[in-house]
């Protein structure tokens, strides 16, 4: 589906295409345990961006000779759905993905006691089934949520955000045509029982003044999707807890 | 890709030292090894550099070819980035297709570069939607001793401000090429600066034994002007957000003076 070009993307009160603010994020709608094949599951929809992700593991490792004699092999794989984007991404791996499946595995890795599970592995598969920028970041807000749903112990949860720099103005969650009109882009994960920033990146042209606000920026986005991801949880297990009663 | 033993006496030395605030090899914190650089390495490439950071060896190597713009920017020459982490560079590189090292190498020098807009591409555009030069930039590493990114980084801009465009006219729809050389349009100067965290303190520039003990890595690139135009966060580990950036501003001043080493006059 071909979308419009507009002319301006943040009006002059500061309302952006979708009707939001510049602080404020796209509206999320997350789920737990939603795929009963998978160790743990979890769902997102941010704007249109929808993604799903499961974790199988701990589990065997193969190929074996992968296996770590002291912690668990953490796999991550993101990949996206051919018809997730406006043209037919092809199935097989891009340059993209991989370098995406790396730096989301080094995100997650810092929150999961992976010494507890040697010579094992856990997978993570996350799947865009609608890309609409950001999808990075919701990956790992969602593939957090599905390590926590495999009951796999975690020193916490980690929330990413994205924040970036359009038509001059510094706005938190960009979407795709945010991101592809404007200057720069900043995806942010964060951990807040330690205070970690567990993935940074940037892309575009900022000055250090700006880089620090935006990054600021995005840890806001973190501290929200982080509350909403604990409600997740909780709500899950709440229900989970009066099936036991019952 | 396996690992680099690194003794646990080794290890601790290393990390114990960069909490006092030394390093092994007798570099201060902040201190950069010694960047040795040499251009126009390869003659039968339009442009190539060699750079050596202390034991780390990349060379690239710029070639240009006539091709197809990329739809959504039909006025615009095409950039391409590539990184080969050569078998012959260290016992832990295999032979095969590009691992997710060297993809992540490969794709953080294209970001520095083209968010910079280092090279002017609307100005390599031969028929507007039909041709326009393609520049592959390709980095081939030949002693891997740590800090790839940074010594990649050096080696492509000088690769590419080392760079001779033929000249050309158009005849009948084909590139005809004439004698003579121009210089392929660079604009800015992006400089990558790399750190370790190892002791929950920032070392620039870590070498291969201090990369197997760090704890997360970060790459700041700052263009000419001292704006940031690409972050890359690396590593199993984590940052604080005053780590973040104070690295930001560390980075600006020593991509000033990485610059002063490429870029001349």
């Amino acid at each position: 589906m071909l979308q419009e070009t507009p002319r301006k993307l943040i009006d002059e009160s500061g309302i952006r295409l979708d009707g939001r603010g510049l602080n404020e994020l796209r509206p999320i709608k997350i789920e737990v345990g939603v795929l009963s094949n998978a160790d743990g599951s979890a769902y997102i929809e941010q704007g249109k961006s929808k993604i799903l992700a499961a974790v199988y593991g701990p589990k065997e490792v193969h190929p074996k000779h992968l296996a770590l004699p002291d912690r668990a092999l953490l796999r991550c794989r993101y990949h996206m759905a051919p018809f997730s984007v406006e043209e037919r991404k092809s199935p097989a791996p891009s340059r993209r993905e991989m370098e995406l499946s790396k730096v989301i595995r080094e995100a997650l890795e810092p929150s999961v006691f992976v010494e507890y599970y040697p010579r094992t592995s856990i997978d993570l598969f996350m799947e865009v089934l609608q890309a609409d920028g950001g999808t990075r970041c919701s990956g790992i807000t969602v593939a957090s949520l599905a390590l926590a749903d495999a009951g796999i112990p975690m020193r916490d949860l980690v929330a990413a955000c994205a924040a970036g720099k359009v038509e001059g103005r510094l706005a938190l969650d960009l979407t795709d045509l945010e991101d592809k009109g404007g200057e720069a882009d900043v995806p942010l994960a964060w951990m807040p029982n330690l205070n970690a920033v567990t993935l940074l990146q940037m892309d575009g042209m900022l000055t250090m003044e700006e880089f620090e606000h935006v990054v600021n920026l995005a840890l806001q986005g973190c501290k929200q999707i982080y509350q909403l991801q604990k409600e997740t949880l909780k709500a899950k297990y709440v229900t989970v807890k009066e099936a036991v009663e019952e | 890709m396996s690992s680099i033993m690194v003794s646990r006496v080794k290890q601790k030395q290393i990390a114990q030292l960069i909490s006092s605030g030394k390093r092994l090899d007798g570099r201060g914190l902040t201190d950069y090894r010694e960047v040795q650089l040499e251009d126009g390495v390869i003659e039968r490439a339009e442009g190539s550099a060699r750079v050596r950071l202390g034991k780390t060896e990349v060379m690239v190597g710029i070639k240009i070819e006539v091709g197809e713009p990329f739809p959504d920017v039909p006025n615009e020459g095409v950039l391409t980035v590539n990184a080969e982490l050569v078998p012959l560079a260290s016992p832990t590189f295999e032979p095969g297709p590009p691992d997710e090292n060297s993809i992540e190498l490969a794709r953080v020098v294209d970001r520095g570069i083209r968010e910079s807009k280092a090279v002017a591409l609307e100005k390599l555009c031969v028929e507007p939607g039909k041709k326009v030069f393609i520049v592959f930039v390709d980095i081939y590493v030949l002693n891997h001793d740590g800090n790839l990114i940074d010594a990649s980084a050096i080696a492509s801009l000088a690769a590419l401000l080392n760079t001779k465009m033929f000249k050309y006219e158009v005849k009948e729809g084909e590139v005809k090429i004439k004698p003579g050389y121009t210089s392929l349009p660079v604009r800015n100067y992006p400089m990558a600066v790399t750190f370790a965290k190892i002791s929950d303190k920032l070392v620039v520039d870590p070498w291969l034994e201090e990369e197997q003990v760090m704890d997360a890595r970060l790459t700041v690139t700052v263009e000419k002007d001292g704006k940031v135009c690409a972050v890359q966060k690396g590593g199993y580990g984590y940052f604080t957000m005053q780590q973040v950036l104070e690295a930001a501003k560390i980075a600006r001043e020593k991509a000033e003076e990485l610059r002063k080493l490429v870029v001349k006059g």
